[in-house]
């Protein structure tokens, strides 16, 4: 059978389109719609976040960081503090520690709502996203009442909290798990056992575990391919390591496998924040730390599970100024988003930006 | 012989101005059920509960520049969205609203008129509608409509033949291609063809669906993928007429579903006797009342099921929908003939 001639059409998707999760650019080599070729390009965020951090103070860190992955403010903050007090050799109050995982699941939740939420509407989904933002939307007000902020947090200090919790609080944050384990099984309703849903998910964007490791993906997308990592499970840091929870993992590595690993997470989230509640201890909220910090010259990498991946903090002090010599960042989304090319091979458009949902990225983190 | 002439003017006249106002507060209907099922407002600034909301937006519309794109084909780029509207208005013409009223003494039908065609008309009317999307895609000299275009003429070949097949199920039970003889016909067999052709109906709706490019098959105009596709580069009114047409569309194919298998302007058992009270409602608001369900069905679709894909539809047309309505068609000849 002869093929017809046919050229291919050059797509330039963003970096203002709708689904690409702010300003992704990604150009498409289109065969009718089916994809031959994609280029993503970043950079259109570049803010300059790493070099800005090594001209200021330690203590200053905290907010810049928040403005990385601006959707998971307490993840960012809690894996940069952990870092200096690696650093420092800090031993951090333990009731300190678990109000920081209370913290940062109540940021994977948030984040998770805002993925679903978003990945449901790209697909045509338009009432998940509202639902998933009406439960968002009372993890912020947690925050709120927390720290008076309700998207960059700066919520942690180098060796513990700014702030207590206030009274009352993990009443409202148990109320809110109830409320959250109620809803789960709502959008579940809309998705995971709707036709269509299944239809435009199973089978796209395949990736098996080896390649995925090979490839650097971390977070739910590498568990979507059935790699048990999970940062909080394996080098528990913060106080998970007191804490039963189980890891979601998929089997087919494909976009429905990582909607339900996600999916699972609320769960687990929700379960790790009341094992939390029940054991939070008494105490002070801060070690004792010099009010000028001045880390011992050295270098360290730290890691934590951000609700995107592994996050990762390479941080060099030279013990001389008060600032680090270098500050280097390993972002979840900007690894993930890296095998989106392999991902959408062959995939038809539609499929595209299902797929840039499901990895789940935020340009902030990616462009920094 | 004026009044052979200015009765179907007048009909004409009020029918046009009707649904193109009811086409305009649909877009209000549709923001308001859609709102409420995702647990907010909708509008709720202009007028009392955002009632007048319509009015705003069609002031605003009209008033925005009209851009042509400057690579655009310009005849073409004009031309489409005519396409799109002239089809979805004139298909009203066959549309029955009740056999008879009387207005002022006089005793009307409520329809244009009942010609012997009447859904061979529809069916061919409102395929041309696609067109005003493929031109649109083809003229706006812009990849994302183009794809939109191709889209939109992939989804017309995949559904159409199946909505066909189910037309020709249905006039052979009636025995008439004419709207108003497929009521009588419903009249006479003492029963909706809802219940007697179940799969025609569902197939007729899901058709329906794909040829009005309502979700879960708007595929042509899938913001989050296209941009908004075919209409991405039109502003002002002209972007306004393919909503218009959009809307008109989903009237005519709510009209036409009701016609076929709810017995249009009939109460229910319209053959039940001691159900007679059921007839001081007026047939027209009967065949309105249900016009209404079928549109709130639309909507309700729309609020909770995502996209299909374009090659996923194809192959529902092709492989589900098409052979069904074949072996329905059969089946529903074969009957016919025995009994």
């Amino acid at each position: 059978m002869s093929t017809f001639d046919t050229t291919e059409l050059t797509l330039n998707m963003g970096p203002q389109h709708p689904s690409t999760h702010g300003v992704l650019r990604v150009v498409l080599r289109l065969d009718g719609e089916r994809v031959v070729g994609c280029d993503v390009v970043i950079g259109y965020l570049h803010r300059g976040i790493e070099k800005l951090c090594e001209h200021r103070d330690w203590q200053q860190i905290v907010l810049i960081t928040d403005r990385m992955d601006y959707v998971a403010a307490a993840s960012n903050n809690l894996g940069y503090v952990e870092t200096v007090e690696k650093l420092m050799s800090l031993e951090v109050p333990r009731r300190a520690r678990y109000i920081r995982v209370i913290l940062a699941e109540l940021q994977r939740i948030a984040s998770h709502c805002l993925w679903l939420g978003t990945h449901a509407m790209d697909m045509g989904a338009m009432t998940v996203f509202l639902y998933c933002f009406r439960e968002r939307e009372l993890v912020l007000d947690l925050f709120e009442e927390y720290c008076g902020a309700r998207l960059t947090y700066n919520s942690m200090r180098i060796g513990g909290l700014p702030l207590d919790i206030p009274s009352g609080w993990d009443k409202k944050v148990r109320a809110f798990c109830d409320i959250l384990e109620s809803k789960v099984p709502e959008y579940e309703e809309l998705l995971t056992h709707n036709r269509i849903w299944r239809d435009r998910t199973k089978g796209i964007g395949v990736i098996g575990g080896a390649d995925a490791v090979a490839l650097g993906l971390t977070g739910p997308v590498l568990r979507g391919s059935g790699v048990p990592r999970d940062v909080r499970k394996d080098e528990p840091y913060a106080a998970y390591s007191d804490f039963e929870f189980d890891v979601p993992v998929g089997t087919a590595g494909d976009t429905y496998d990582r909607y339900l690993v996600r999916i699972e997470e609320f769960h687990q989230s929700v379960r790790i924040i009341r094992q939390a509640l029940d054991g939070l201890p008494e105490g002070p909220i801060v070690a004792k730390v010099p009010r000028l910090i001045k880390p011992p010259a050295g270098e360290t990498y730290h890691a934590i599970e951000s609700p995107k991946g592994e996050l990762g903090y390479f941080i060099v002090s030279d013990g001389k100024s008060n600032a680090p010599y270098r500050f280097r960042v390993r972002p979840p989304s900007f690894c993930n988003l890296q095998a989106l090319p392999r991902l959408v091979q062959g995939h038809l458009m539609s499929d595209v930006v299902a797929l840039i949902g499901s990895i789940d990225i935020v340009l902030g983190e990616v462009d920094r | 012989m004026t009044s052979s002439y200015l009765v179907p003017l007048l009909k004409i006249v009020v029918i046009l101005n009707a649904v193109l106002v009811s086409v305009t507060f649909m877009t209000l209907l549709e923001r308001k059920v859609i709102a409420w099922v995702q647990v907010r407002l909708g509008p709720m600034r202009v007028g009392p509960y955002g009632s007048l909301q319509p009015i705003a937006d069609a002031i605003k519309l009209l008033l925005k520049e009209d851009i042509t794109p400057a690579r655009a084909d310009k005849w073409v780029f004009t031309l489409a969205p005519i396409v799109a509207m002239v089809p979805a208005l004139i298909g009203f013409a066959v549309i029955p609203f009740d056999r008879e009223a009387s207005f002022f003494g006089y005793r009307v039908s409520l329809f244009v008129a009942d010609i012997n065609v009447g859904l061979l008309y529809l069916v061919s009317i409102t395929s041309i509608g696609v067109y005003g999307i493929i031109l649109a895609g083809y003229a706006s000299n812009s990849k994302f409509p183009l794809l939109a275009g191709l889209r939109a003429s992939a989804q017309l070949i995949s559904y159409e033949i199946a909505i066909t097949m189910m037309l020709v199920s249905i006039v052979v039970m009636a025995g008439t291609l004419s709207m108003v003889g497929i009521i009588d016909a419903q009249y006479n067999a003492h029963v909706w063809y809802m219940f007697v052709q179940p799969v025609a109906f569902v197939i007729l709706f899901i058709g329906g669906l794909a040829e009005t490019n309502r979700a879960p098959f708007d595929l042509p105009e899938a913001e989050q993928e296209l941009t908004g596709g075919y209409h991405t580069e039109y502003s002002g009114m002209r972007f306004a007429l393919f909503f218009l047409a959009e809307y008109a569309n989903m009237i005519v194919v709510s009209s036409v579903a009701t016609t076929l298998f709810v017995g249009g302007w009939l109460r229910p058992f319209p053959n039940v006797q001691w159900l007679g009270v059921l007839d001081y409602v007026p047939g027209w608001l009967w065949f309105l009342l249900k016009t209404f369900v079928f549109i709130y069905v639309f909507l309700w679709i729309r609020a909770t099921l995502p996209r299909y894909r374009y090659d996923q539809l194809m192959r529902l047309g092709w492989k589900v929908l098409i052979p069904l309505g074949i072996a329905n068609l059969i089946v529903t000849a074969t009957l016919k003939v025995l009994f």
